[in-house]
């Protein structure tokens, strides 16, 4: 409900969407029953998911010796793994904070599935330091807690119990970032529940009633928690990279790691989600609340972290060598031209080189290009990961050591067991939670929603009396009605007004654009009165009013107080203090020329405000 | 809610009318219980005269608590409890805490103010609060007085006048 519309801007939301049509939407995929298609993934993800499960118990029955492992490669597939989950499971938080941060009305989309996915990569991710430190059953050592050992505490200068923190801290401020988002959500579906279903869901939204006040603290604790998990999210994949570059192995120690793996993460999380986001819009029928405009943002996103990533290789090969320092040297070497060539050249093609096709707009908006890139990329960065860890350490100082890794059966059925894992989870989710966030997408509908914005909107958007009211099924002359009393409402010129209602009531699907392009050039070129004259309107926030169309004492004087906070409050904080109570009376007097009143009004207002 | 209320209450299709009421209510000493809308109104809270959330002080207390717990526990461990020489490094190595420091003030100030948020809210797994109407959480929007503060036919009157799309009494 910010009230900047910008004109360039897609609409986010397709199909002149009312407030129900919305919780029908989104609700309604929790409430019919399961298609042939999640049966069957859902059927094939618990069989991986059981295949790994047996790979794990076999790998702790019969001890690391299962994998293979060696004293020269001592990290394999499990820290490859482990890293891949760990990146794809940044896209969540990013997506959720970042964007929340930045105001992308986009994330609203994507980022319920997103944060979700989040959660069940970290969990993912988190299953292999369990099992790779060999007695899975006293992995609780590593957390600092008064023991009976000495008390013998772990040591909290290693990068790897860093990492544990890092790990832990960020799966939990996931988890209430996305769970503090679900509540309101549960309770809409818990109002359309009846009986068993009802409790259930009374007791999943926690008795969320939609308060003011509730709303008002939701917000608040929303914004904070995005606030700390923007620094959260970039420390996690910096400190995975300093289990690496604190290290002493060529090839590791660079201090080019720690952006280089946040950006890496956050590309490989974007392609994740992308592969899940396609395919969920599809079967559950949310392409009008997913649409081409989110998944083009995600791929400008994919294509500049993919290229800063390239960059961040050639500048490790660059630097390589202009070390001068052999052995760095020969670790690079060796990545591309050693027995592990083709992972390199894999990670090299399907991450530099396969984004680098989103520079092309039709690309980037096309979904079958989209859904396979993405699914390269996934690859590309599980191979980054295996180039990073395998290949460097198979060829260590020593050429009397050197060795060369395959994984066992055990090692793949794990890595498989996970993306089982992963899937069961994100299949139960959409069965049980809207996999698109119900009241974020109710409270950008007035700004991004198809009606409202771009080139098949039916209302005016200065229009603040009709809403969503007025559906697509409405007949023409409501239409008509709306958009002519939104102009005559916010114009203070009667002709201007008359000539716009004019052009809307040709029966042209363009006619509404050209109703908006008009008003607004008229505007710019007659009757602009100097809002600077009512008093606590200054150069700039007389331009913030413009943009809200607001350009005479007229307009001003018609609209309320509240839109004329939202204006302000969208135009930034450094607005906070100005307050717009008094500016329509001030604006009515100067409209009907009364000069002298004004002048005795200001002179009792204290800066624009009311003593 | 241990006792009952009756309560009169307008439900209106759109926020924006809403927004009008609200300020037309307050303009006539109206005493409103409470306002529900199914997501977020901006602006509302100046007008329904809401101060601002202080959960942000609470959180900054909370993430303060978690630096000094970091912070503290592991100078105290490793300068008094068990101290243990790690390459030749000093004991009190401040830039090797900074990390684990980070991350423990993150996670106090987000557990801390999540538990707050629902503390205060009254909100929590099990709590069954009375449902005013079942589509304040699809699409309508909602004002309700308590019938012991204001006078009935008023409230009536202004409901009527603000376009209320319907208006209800109820014992909750």
């Amino acid at each position: 409900m910010s009230s900047h519309v910008s004109p360039i801007r897609e609409p986010l939301v397709q199909g002149h969407k009312t407030y129900h049509d919305i919780t029908e939407d989104l609700v309604s995929p929790t409430e019919r029953a399961p298609g042939a298609a999640w049966i069957t993934g859902f059927a094939l993800s618990v069989s991986m998911l059981g295949f790994g499960l047996f790979c794990i118990a076999w790998t702790i029955w019969h001890g690391i010796g299962t994998w293979n492992l060696n004293r020269t490669v001592g990290w394999g597939w499990d820290i490859t793994n482990f890293v891949w989950w760990i990146g794809i499971g940044h896209a969540g938080t990013l997506i959720s904070a970042i964007l929340l941060l930045f105001r992308q009305k986009w994330r609203t989309g994507v980022n319920r599935a997103a944060e979700a996915m989040t959660i069940f990569a970290v969990i993912c991710a988190a299953l292999f330091p369990g099992i790779h430190v060999g007695r899975a059953w006293v992995v609780f050592y590593f957390f600092p807690y008064p023991n009976t050992r000495g008390p013998l505490w772990p040591n909290f200068n290693s990068p790897l119990l860093w990492d544990l923190f890092a790990i832990s801290t960020y799966f939990t401020v996931s988890l209430l970032f996305w769970y503090t988002g679900l509540v309101p959500d549960f309770a809409t579906v818990r109002d359309r529940a009846k009986g068993f279903r009802r409790k259930v869901y009374n007791f999943l939204s926690f008795g969320w009633t939609g308060s003011a006040k509730h709303w008002q603290r939701w917000e608040s604790l929303s914004l904070i928690l995005a606030g700390i998990a923007t620094p959260l999210v970039l420390s996690v994949h910096t400190i995975v990279s300093f289990d690496f570059a604190t290290s002493v192995i060529p090839g590791w120690h660079t201090t080019i790691f720690p952006p280089y793996f946040v950006a890496g993460a956050i590309f490989s999380g974007f392609a994740m989600v992308l592969t899940l986001m396609i395919v969920t819009r599809k079967l559950l029928k949310l392409e009008e609340y997913i649409t081409i405009a989110h998944i083009e943002s995600m791929n400008k996103v994919i294509l500049v972290t993919g290229t800063i990533v390239g960059v961040a290789y050639l500048t490790e090969l660059f630097i390589a060598w202009y070390s001068g320092y052999v052995y760095e040297q020969f670790a690079f070497f060796n990545r591309a031209a050693g027995p592990y060539w083709w992972s390199y050249f894999g990670m090299m093609f399907c991450n530099v080189v396969s984004p680098q096709i989103f520079w092309k707009r039709s690309f980037r908006r096309n979904i079958a290009i989209t859904f396979f890139v993405s699914i390269v990329i996934n690859i590309g960065m599980w191979f980054e990961r295996f180039v990073i860890i395998a290949t460097t350490l198979a060829r260590d100082y020593l050429p009397s050591s050197w060795s060369y890794y395959t994984p066992t059966w055990v090692e793949i059925g794990i890595f498989i067991g996970t993306l089982g894992l992963f899937f069961t989870l994100y299949l139960l989710f959409t069965r049980v939670a809207p996999v698109v966030a119900i009241a974020e997408v109710k409270s950008i509908l007035k700004t991004a929603g198809d009606q409202y914005t771009g080139p098949n909107a039916i209302h005016n958007h200065s229009d603040h009396t009709s809403g969503a009211e007025t559906d697509s099924e409405a007949g023409f002359d409501t239409i008509v009605e709306t958009s002519a009393s939104a102009i005559s409402m916010t114009s203070g010129m009667a002709d201007s007004a008359t000539s716009n209602v004019e052009e809307s009531q040709e029966p042209n699907e363009d006619s509404d654009v050209v109703t908006t392009d008009a008003g607004v050039k008229v505007r710019s070129t007659t009757g602009v009165d100097d809002l600077k004259k009512i008093e606590g309107i200054g150069p700039k926030v007389s331009d913030i009013l413009n943009e809200g169309n607001i350009y005479t004492f007229s307009e001003l004087a018609d609209v309320e107080v509240p839109y004329l906070r939202q204006l302000l409050d969208a135009a930034g904080p450094s607005y906070k203090s100005h307050n717009p109570e008094s500016w329509p009376e001030q604006a009515a007097l100067a409209r009907d020329g009364k000069w002298a009143e004004l002048k005795d009004l200001q002179d009792r207002l204290d800066g624009g405000k009311y003593v | 809610m241990a006792q009952t209320k009756d309560i009169i209450y307008g439900l209106w299709n759109d926020e924006e009318d809403l927004l009008k009421a609200v300020q037309v209510a307050k303009d006539d000493h109206l005493e409103i219980m409470d306002v529900y809308t199914p997501f977020p109104i901006h602006g509302l809270d100046p007008i329904l005269g809401l101060s601002e959330s202080r959960l942000h002080i609470a959180g900054f207390v909370y993430g303060a608590l978690g630096t000094l717990t970091a912070f503290l526990g592991m100078s105290w461990i490793f300068t008094k409890d068990w101290p243990i020489i790690f390459g030749g490094k000093p004991h009190w190595s401040v830039p090797a805490f900074i990390p684990i420091v980070f991350e423990l003030t993150v996670l106090f100030a987000s557990i801390g103010m999540v538990v707050t948020f629902y503390v205060i809210n009254g909100l929590g797994p099990g709590v069954v609060n009375p449902t005013i109407d079942l589509r304040i959480t699809d699409d309508k929007f909602c004002i309700a007085f308590d019938k012991a503060d204001v006078d009935v036919s008023k409230v009536e009157s202004f409901l009527k006048n603000t376009g209320a799309s319907e208006i209800h009494s109820k014992t909750i």
